[in-house]
């Protein structure tokens, strides 16, 4: 059994590695859900997202290409959804779901000429400084652009819903479409804004799973990642900072069951596998419980179909 | 104009009748079902590499990838039966009891299923590959290239198979480096690239610097890759995902097999057997072998890979010993398949329990 402190320090830096793709997917959601939005298809556009990636840097060579052209393909993905239930005011449920069951579908189909191919490295920063904090140095040094990006998104997307007009008008929009359309705000152009946001995000974490953290394309590769980040934007109760500590749990307990293992603690590893998901769930319970403040922040028009009158 | 009616009528059933018939005689239908995607580069990869070779000696093959083994295996069973299908093979071991209970349904079909030990039904057989005997190659080339003495492998599920492999590397790694230690890890999947590649750097971070595993995606030998220890491909040669990190892969060999047995449905010669092949019959094919490893490793492992071919190295052969010391197979003797396929227990110096 080997605990060091750098050991330690290399552990929580693998927990926030596998923590990046529900962060990003979870803050692009939330800013969707925030505007009253419900888009269940988080799984598909993360799908689209990896597979876009990886067919990008397969093919322009190009990792910057690769990565916008990423988010670009979850905007594409959107857009469909955005007109679907913004445009032909479809049901948001359905349509989520239908979006997830094609975007799964159509990635296996464009990824049929991926399969078998080696990924590229992708480029991480500070490399060097890695070694020169103990504990600290593996967790702060030595990660991709995508992987400091992922961390200070909750901390930005918490300010911009605060401190910003434009935060305040999305927050508007998914309190009371009725009023915020009222005042002369375009809802329907601010919600198309946001699942478009939204679907750029999960694009992203999507290329962040094909392009850095296991670089290869296989079918069905987000295995299910798409939904823990909807849970984790529900369970947030809608708030950018939980996500964080919901995503860092998460992360956490799966890597941590596999060292349990490794080092030969004797709890069953079936309780080992599911604890990961019942903690979470009990833990972001637990930080929630005030159910007057869950009212306030829950979107109220989440999920509701806004109908403009002309 | 009514005689003309009748007339016509009559002939084009008379035509659907001879083409019906046509296609019985002529058109064998294979279907496969698999439990991955076609694209896993892995276990369903190399099941369809065998479907297509089916498809190559003019056969009509059609597959139904990412099957649960659940409820939802039934209903695709059936639905295959139904549609006029004359052989399934079912590719996974949690298909066993659907492919009983469909078979029992349409007795003209025949079903083959991978890997299970239910033959329920005349027209059920079984077959599989003696993957094990691939494993003690890789066991040979880990104790032989392994510095701290501690390896890692990590496990899907635990079925007698993958127990059996375990125990199948564990010994032939410790016939040539006593002090080693296989430490396992259960993934509980057999397929999740993110959970498999988590489980690989738990054991490189508990030392481990061979890494071997029984799960399907090429993650685990690009993490290898990554940190700098080796690793062995699973089902398919995986070179070129880590060309430094692979030394080898186990490879499995269908096609031969699948296009055999359609041919035999072809001929109405099938009959229900229980098929188990290994390296000898070219089930089992081991790849190049990696020039990192010394050239005499390399030809030792040559000559052990004809031997076990012929039959003259078994890979369990006595005196094997449990965890707890207590003998399971006598000096001399080898286990017979009976025990192999029923194998739940780890041999000594595996650590850890059998998760229950």
């Amino acid at each position: 059994m080997i605990i060091d402190i750098n050991f330690i320090g290399l552990i929580i830096a693998s927990i926030m590695a596998s923590a990046v793709p529900l962060i990003l997917a979870s803050c692009g959601e939330l800013i969707t859900e925030r505007s009253g939005v419900l888009n269940l298809g988080v799984e598909g556009m993360m799908i689209i997202g990896a597979i876009s990636g990886f067919a990008l840097m397969t093919v322009t060579g190009s990792l910057i290409i690769a990565v916008f052209g990423a988010m670009l393909a979850g905007v594409l993905i959107s857009t469909i959804f955005a007109f679907l239930t913004q445009t032909l005011i479809t049901n948001h449920v359905a349509t989520g779901l239908a979006l997830t069951i094609f975007g799964i579908g159509i990635s296996a189909m464009i990824g049929k000429n991926f399969v078998g191919i080696p990924g590229k490295e992708f480029p991480v920063l500070f490399e060097g400084l890695k070694d020169t904090i103990p504990l600290f140095g593996p967790i702060l040094f030595g990660h991709s652009i995508v992987f400091y990006f992922a961390f200070a998104l909750p901390f930005i997307t918490s300010y911009f819903l605060k401190k910003t007009k434009i935060g305040l008008i999305v927050r508007a929009v998914g309190d009371s479409p009725e009023s915020a359309s009222n005042q002369g705000i375009n809802v329907r152009l601010v919600r198309y804004a946001c699942i478009l946001y939204g679907g750029a995000m999960s694009g992203l974490a999507g290329a962040y799973l094909s392009m850095i953290y296991t670089p290869q394309w296989i079918e069905n590769m987000t295995g299910g990642r798409g939904w823990i980040a909807l849970a984790l934007v529900v369970f947030s109760t809608w708030n950018p900072i939980k996500i964080l500590i919901g995503a860092m749990i998460f992360g956490g307990l799966t890597i941590i069951q596999f060292h349990m293992q490794a080092i030969g603690v004797r709890i069953p590893v079936q309780f080992l596998t599911a604890l990961p998901y019942i903690v979470t769930i009990i833990v972001l319970v637990v930080i929630s419980r005030d159910s007057r403040k869950i009212r306030l922040s829950t979107p109220s028009s989440l999920g509701k179909s806004f109908h403009k009158d002309n | 104009m009514h005689k003309f009616f009748i007339r016509s009528f009559v002939s084009s059933l008379v035509l659907l009748f001879t083409f019906t018939v046509a296609a019985i005689a002529k058109d064998v239908k294979a279907a496969f079902v698999y439990i991955g995607p076609t694209g896993d580069h892995g276990w369903t990869y190399q099941h369809d590499v065998g479907r297509k070779a089916v498809e190559a000696a003019g056969f009509k093959t059609t597959y139904v990838e990412g099957v649960p083994e659940s409820a939802d295996a039934e209903r695709v069973l059936r639905q295959l039966a139904n549609s006029g299908h004359d052989v399934i093979f079912t590719t996974s071991f949690g298909y066993m009891n659907p492919t009983n209970k469909v078979a029992k349904e349409f007795p003209n079909v025949k079903f083959e299923h991978a890997t299970g030990y239910k033959r329920e039904h005349p027209n059920v057989s079984t077959y599989a590959a003696r993957f094990y005997e691939g494993r003690t190659i890789l066991g040979t080339i880990a104790g032989t290239m392994t510095k701290s003495n501690v390896i890692g492998y990590v496990a899907s599920f635990p079925i007698p198979e993958v127990i059996r492999g375990i125990n199948s590397f564990t010994l032939a790694a410790q016939k040539v480096n006593p002090n080693i230690k296989t430490k396992i890890v259960w993934a509980f999947t057999w397929y999740d690239p993110g959970k498999e590649a988590e489980a690989a750097k738990a054991l490189i971070d508990q030392g481990a610097d061979v890494i071997a595993q029984h799960t399907d995606s090429t993650a685990i030998v690009q993490i290898a890759e990554k940190a700098g220890v080796y690793a062995f491909g699973q089902a398919s040669d995986m070179d070129k995902f880590a060309p430094k990190a692979v030394l080898t892969s186990v490879e499995n060999n269908w096609g031969p097999y699948y296009v055999d047995r359609v041919k035999a449905v072809a001929n109405g010669t099938w009959s229900q057997k229980d098929t188990w092949h290994g390296i000898g019959d070219g089930m089992v094919v081991i790849s190049d072998l990696d020039s990192q490893m010394p050239a005499d490793l390399r030809s030792k492992v040559k000559k052990l890979q004809a031997d076990l071919a012929s039959g003259k190295v078994h890979s369990f052969t006595g005196p094997i010993y449990d965890q707890k010391g207590n003998l399971m197979v006598a000096e001399g003797k080898t286990a017979d398949d009976g025990m192999l396929a029923g194998m739940m227990t780890y041999v000594k110096g595996v650590e850890g329990d059998i998760p229950k």
